[in-house]
């Protein structure tokens, strides 16, 4: 399964985090779980709202050594993120909002990588296995 | 998690019968171990929806949404939680960088006071915070002269505790004791408007005093004034300069001024941390000072800056709130 929803408006967020929660429930994460993948979904989508204005969050199943797990991609051609390290920090994103940002998102999940060029676009991909 | 679980299933059972205080007694400290196991707030709600599901099969299905709704919300929570937990083991780290580096510095910045005949020299310095914005240099490696530089770096902290490093290599560079203060000032600020950020300046006060000649030569770089003591004429003299703070303009001229010392005088050369126990007045400082020191000049220069640190501490207003160095010159 892979479905790939764009995120133009503010309800475009609520779709994904649908769609990744339905499929979330069905290859069987628990509510905790599904509540954990939504929240990831969301600000991956609010970075891409807010600072790309558009791109696309794409949800697929995934499977790996007999392990299954899901894995969202959020990919925009924004303006990129000077220095990624510096986001992955603790307390960098709390300083101007209460959000959980990227480190959150890195919590949340088993496996992050963060490919971004200033003025090219930035792809975020995580995954978290059953 | 699920012997865990089993745990609060039997905790909040009694309680249900019961609603003691010791159920919730005992409910807390379950609570307790469950935060030292990392358990975030969604998992304990989520376990805490389940146990009900267990205990009431008959659970109404808009209870099972209002836990959910819940569990979906505290995510959030258990993210904050967990950034706070990460930020206080770096301050744990950092605070641990921050013991080390206060050794390193005092080890670094450590300097003796000379002992001669000609004249007693004492000196206290205590930092206000782990470390030192003072600092204070002897320069005495021949038999002609002695030279003291006591310097303050606006700033406090780490950064000024890197300042001063550079500010002990200047000095070290300058390697003799006879050097002119006015010459001293002048390569100093050089080096520091050089390689200091704009934000860095110090300010110095720097003495040389001849000992066979017993001629105390002084320049200043925008440093709170020594104080004089002239035995002969019973009074104090300010001594300063108008010399700006080190690291502000590259190439600064600084004046010096030569006295005489004699029999019975002193000088009292120190931060603005000591003036400044009296936040109103400033000028009322220093007359408390020079009548602290008359008060106590049968002792010696050491005994002199220990009793002013003790007499000043005392009168401060909400203890003091800056580095408090002074250096006293006895003839
Ligand atoms: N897709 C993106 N394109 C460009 N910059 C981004 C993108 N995602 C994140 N950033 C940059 O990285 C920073 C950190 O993002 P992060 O999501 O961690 O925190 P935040 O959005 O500032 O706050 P919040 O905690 O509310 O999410 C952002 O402030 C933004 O500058
Ligand atoms: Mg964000």
């Amino acid at each position: 399964m892979k479905s790939t929803i764009n995120i133009t408006t503010e309800w475009d967020i609520v779709t994904a985090r649908e769609i990744g929660r339905n499929e979330a429930k069905k290859i069987g994460f628990d509510t905790v779980n599904q509540a954990r993948i939504a929240t990831v979904i969301s600000e991956l989508a609010r970075n891409i709202y807010l600072y790309a204005s558009v791109g696309t969050i794409t949800i697929e199943t995934v499977e790996q050594d007999g392990k299954v797990g899901l894995a969202i991609t959020a990919a925009d051609q924004g303006p990129g993120i000077e220095d990624v390290r510096a986001v992955m920090q603790d307390g960098f994103s709390t300083s101007g909002s209460i959000g959980a940002g990227l480190p959150g998102v890195k919590r949340l999940m088993d496996d992050i990588e963060i490919q971004s060029q200033l003025k090219e676009g930035t792809t975020v991909r995580v995954k978290k296995w059953l | 998690m699920k012997e865990l679980k089993i745990q609060y299933k039997k905790i909040l059972v009694d309680y249900i019968e019961n609603q003691s205080e010791r159920n919730l007694y005992i409910g807390q400290n379950f609570i307790r171990q469950l935060i030292q196991k990392n358990i975030t707030p969604e998992e304990v709600i989520h376990m805490h929806k389940q146990v009900m599901e267990e205990i009431f099969p008959e659970l109404p299905v808009v209870s099972r949404h209002g836990y959910d709704f819940l569990i979906e919300i505290m995510v959030y929570f258990g993210l904050t939680l967990k950034e706070h937990q990460m930020l206080l083991e770096q301050q744990e780290e950092m605070r641990i960088e921050m013991n080390v580096a206060t050794k390193i510095q005092s080890v670094l910045l450590k300097t003796t006071v000379p002992q001669i005949d000609e004249i007693d020299i004492g000196m206290l310095s205590i930092p206000i915070r782990k470390m030192n914005g003072d600092y204070v240099h002897f320069l005495n490696d021949e038999e002609n002269y002695v030279g003291v530089a006591v310097t303050d770096v606006v700033g406090k902290g780490v950064p000024a505790a890197l300042c001063m490093s550079m500010v002990k290599y200047g000095l070290d560079t300058l390697e003799y004791a006879e050097n002119n203060p006015s010459y001293v000032l002048e390569v100093l600020n050089r080096i520091i408007e050089k390689s200091v950020d704009d934000s860095m300046f110090v300010s110095m006060f720097y003495g040389r005093l001849d000992l066979a000649r017993s001629i105390f030569t002084y320049g200043s770089a925008g440093h709170e004034p020594a104080i004089y003591y002239n035995a002969a004429d019973n009074a104090f003299y300010g001594l300063g300069a108008k010399g700006l703070l080190l690291g502000i303009m590259p190439e600064m001229k600084y004046e010096q001024t030569e006295i005489p010392l004699y029999e019975g005088d002193f000088i009292i050369m120190m931060t603005d941390g000591v003036t400044e126990f009296r936040h109103d007045d400033k000028i009322d400082s220093r007359k408390i000072i020079e009548q602290l020191a008359l008060t106590y000049s049968h002792l010696s220069a050491q005994e002199m800056c220990e009793k002013l640190y003790e007499e000043l501490q005392k009168l401060q207003e909400q203890g003091l709130d800056d580095d408090f160095t002074v250096v006293i010159f006895k003839k």
